[in-house]
């Protein structure tokens, strides 16, 4: 028996597609005590990394001026649902260089051909 | 009741728990196990079962002895034959199939197994010596160092760390969890890594 055939098995298909630049809005459930919300975590997808059950996607978001990011197992039961609110056009696999940047400097251009 | 059975690793994963949170696990193809015979307190010294794992590829050229031995549990002989401990005794009859049901989700267990080879190491690797400088004319790097005195004793006392075979011991693990179970497919899914590499034999027996 192959273990990877049955990762396979245990992978969700219900998400969208989504990429590095990517503004993603993430509904995650959230538990306290016995209580379930959803939060929602809006931000700039800088890459995913891993493959499998072991996928992950980091979010960024600028809040009060603070940088936040958020990294998400893509498989995880915690997400609700991804909604991708805007494509952007980017050259390369990583963002990480939008951690230096702020401001104006950080802006994308959206690719208005796969909206 | 036996308390044990008999599994080949099928390699390492990560699987997504009740609380949703990722957990390492090693799968291990757990059974389906055969008791071949019964080991008694009356007759042993002891009370155990011998249990044979069930595996795809049978078992060839069977020795005539052990074939004989087969036979009298009237089971399809095995590759691999392991004692396991049992409980009631009388209950445990050869023939009987062992399946990965005798163990829950939240279980823990003990886990046996042979640790990789790693051939013939050096005492840096084998017993975490530090060793030396590797440069600024440090002339001593991965030496094991002084083992022992001189005149008095003139010799080494035995079970002095030094280089040699590393690896292929038998290990076990206690307090295994065991995070899923598969009776279907035969599967357990134990929390974090066990010895040996895939398709290492493993035993699984009950705390």
């Amino acid at each position: 028996m192959d273990i990877r055939k049955l990762e396979e098995s245990w992978l969700r298909t219900d998400l969208p597609e989504f990429g590095p630049g990517d503004t993603v809005r993430v509904h995650v459930k959230v538990r306290e005590g016995e209580k379930e919300r959803i939060q929602v975590f809006e931000g700039v997808v800088l890459g995913r990394r891993g493959g499998g059950i072991r996928e992950t996607f980091t979010v960024r978001k600028v809040s009060y001026g603070v940088g936040v990011e958020r990294v998400f197992p893509v498989h995880s039961p915690h997400i609700d649902k991804i909604e991708v609110v805007r494509h952007a056009k980017v050259r390369r696999a990583k963002l990480y260089y939008l951690r230096n940047l702020k401001g104006k400097a950080a802006r994308l251009t959206e690719d208005l051909n796969r909206r | 009741m036996v308390r044990g059975i008999l599994g080949r690793k099928l390699g390492m994963t990560q699987i997504f728990d009740e609380k949703g949170e990722l957990v390492p696990v090693t799968v291990v193809q757990a059974g389906p196990c055969v008791v071949v015979q019964v080991k008694t307190q009356a007759k042993d010294g002891y009370n155990a079962a011998q249990i044979g794992l069930v595996e795809g590829k049978p078992a060839r050229r069977v020795p005539k002895p052990l074939a004989g031995h087969f036979a009298k549990a009237q089971v399809p002989p095995t590759r691999v034959l392991r004692e396991v401990p049992v409980e009631a005794a009388a209950e445990v009859k050869p023939g009987i199939v062992v399946l990965c049901d005798i163990f829950a989700p939240g279980d823990v267990i003990r886990v046996v197994g042979t640790s990789k080879g790693k051939g013939f190491q050096g005492a840096v690797r084998r017993h975490h010596f530090r060793g030396g400088a590797a440069s600024h004319g440090s002339m001593f790097h991965r030496a094991p160092g002084s083992i022992g005195p001189s005149a008095f004793p003139s010799r080494v006392f035995p079970g002095t760390r030094m280089a040699g075979r590393m690896g292929g011991d038998t290990v076990t693990l206690k307090r295994v969890k065991v995070v899923k179970v598969d009776v279907e497919n035969n599967l357990l899914f134990l929390k974090g890594a066990l010895p040996g590499g895939r398709k290492a034999l493993v035993r699984l027996v009950k705390a």
